[in-house]
């Protein structure tokens, strides 16, 4: 199971990348889309739409069933993944890559500070399939 | 969580299913491999070439004596009075007032003797109705225990199994049956399923499944047999317009309801379930099974409300998903029978919002060329 050592991740396997710019990339990971098996609909958030964090802001559809992605901080939607739209299975493929799901605008820049970091990930995984 | 998997039912396949990478999960009590490489690329392989099914979760029940077809008759809708030995029939069984206890294969082994397989999470159930409905002339016996069926499905299932036996299984028409050996192990071959493809379900004993499984995979190695599971399973039947218990057949649903009526043999003098039935045929039903496909962007899932276009709630939605062969968002559902008619336009309540379909004929998928 991938674990890149950049990234930030929630409880919830979503993962927060922190641009140059501040902005923030938040997608699910790869124990994520593992476990879900073949991703076959994403529907995504508007841009503009604000969320706190732990909130649902995007559902991913396997064939056998239905998930909801949480914010792992709040923030405003600047951007979505629309290639998602018609290649879904991109979230299967490359979910830390071409599988982003959106681009948030933090309310607060420091929180994802507060989120696991790839080490600690790594062992809540090993924790969950003991 | 994992201690109650600790309860579920073990088929004698479990330890292959872990060695082949199988992911796992509970279903109707059992421990069952959900997937191996991936739901997508198993439904592919059954259409495409073959796959191989653990379905020992199957219930196998056994009517025998004398009586055993009168009890047969008197329990399922469809009329087994014409069935030959070594030939087999698909029937729901019913409730007096034409709700469905079960939807079962009826296999005529002998005479006197008849195999029911019904399904895994009904078996206790239907063991009780049917025993309490036999007479002194009929035995029945559950044997589901000392019967592991493992599902040979796809277009490539025929080449496959020839490699393993010498039966004459060319000769062997669908819904009809043979007993033979299988890579020497003696088998019940049935060329049925439930995936819409050629193919047959092997019946044998547990203890030759594991070796009876092996030597399947390797014959079909290079025909491009995949191991699959429940998952692929499900798209299969699907597609192939083929009912799920709990889904489109339940105590609350009739046959004639979920558009079974070529199984529902009226004019058979009696059988449990007539009477209503018959009422119901006569008058018409009020709700009917129907196909739907998705005309803007959603998947509908079982338990969501189907609406007209005026937000009335007329039905809902007893099976979806993305349908993979024919990469569609597709539907089974009841709606009041005034919907019904391919052609008409609904709406799919998904997380709160309308999103439309269109009813379209069923079954979604046919396999080429025509039998």
């Amino acid at each position: 199971m991938q674990v890149p050592d950049d990234l930030k991740y929630s409880k919830e396997h979503e993962w927060v990348r922190t641009k140059a710019d501040g902005a923030v990339t938040v997608g699910i990971t790869d124990y994520a889309q593992d476990a879900m098996g073949d991703i076959v609909f994403v529907e995504l958030p508007r841009i503009g739409d604000s969320f706190a964090a732990g909130e649902p802001f995007c559902t991913l559809e396997s064939v056998k069933a239905v998930s909801e992605c949480y914010m792992p901080a709040g923030g405003k939607i600047t951007a979505v993944n629309e290639s998602l739209l018609d290649s879904p299975e991109l979230v299967n493929q490359d979910p830390y890559g071409a599988g982003w799901l959106v681009e948030v605008e933090l309310d607060d820049a420091a929180e994802p500070a507060a989120l696991m970091i790839a080490a600690e990930y790594a062992q809540y995984l090993a924790s969950l399939t003991e | 969580m994992e201690s109650d998997k600790s309860a579920l039912k073990q088929t004698p396949l479990y330890g292959i299913h872990l060695n082949h990478g199988a992911r796992m999960v509970p279903f109707a009590g059992w421990i069952m491999p959900v997937q191996y490489s991936g739901i997508l690329e198993e439904h592919k392989a059954v259409r495409t070439a073959a796959g191989l099914f653990d379905v020992s979760h199957m219930g196998e029940i056994w009517i025998e004596g004398t009586g055993a077809l009168e009890v047969v008759q008197r329990l399922i809708t469809n009329d087994a009075a014409g069935l030959s030995e070594n030939q087999a029939m698909y029937s729901p069984m019913c409730y007096p007032d034409g709700g469905v206890v079960d939807d079962l294969l009826v296999y005529k082994t002998a005479p006197d003797r008849y195999l029911l397989v019904v399904n895994a999470g009904n078996l206790d159930k239907d063991l009780v109705w049917i025993t309490e409905r036999a007479g002194p002339a009929a035995r029945i016996t559950d044997r589901s225990e000392e019967t592991a069926q493992i599902a040979l499905q796809g277009p490539a299932s025929l080449e496959i199994l020839r490699h393993l036996t010498i039966a004459p299984l060319e000769q062997l028409k669908y819904y009809w049956f043979l007993e033979g050996k299988v890579n020497g192990v003696d088998c019940l071959i049935s060329r049925t399923g439930y995936t819409g493809e050629d193919g047959f379900e092997i019946y044998a004993a547990p203890e030759k499944a594991a070796e009876l499984w092996e030597s399947l995979l390797e014959a079909g190695r290079n025909a491009g047999l995949k191991p699959a599971g429940l998952g692929a399973r499900d798209t299969l039947r699907f597609e192939a317009g083929l009912l799920l218990y709990g889904n489109e057949l339940s105590p609350e649903i009739t046959p004639l309801e979920a558009g079974l009526k070529s199984f529902v043999k009226l004019e058979k003098h009696h059988f449990i379930g007539r009477e209503a039935l018959l009422k119901q045929q006569e008058q018409g039903p009020a709700k009917k099974l129907v196909g739907f496909e998705m005309l803007e962007r959603g998947i509908p899932r079982s338990g969501y409300p189907l609406k007209d276009q005026s937000g009335e709630k007329i039905g809902w939605v007893s099976s979806g998903t993305f349908a993979p062969t024919l990469e569609k968002n597709l539907g089974l559902g009841f709606v009041s029978s005034g919907h019904a008619a391919p052609g008409t336009l609904i709406f799919v309540e998904i997380r709160g919002k309308l999103v439309q379909a269109q009813v379209i004929p069923r079954p979604f998928y046919r396999k080429h060329p025509c039998r």
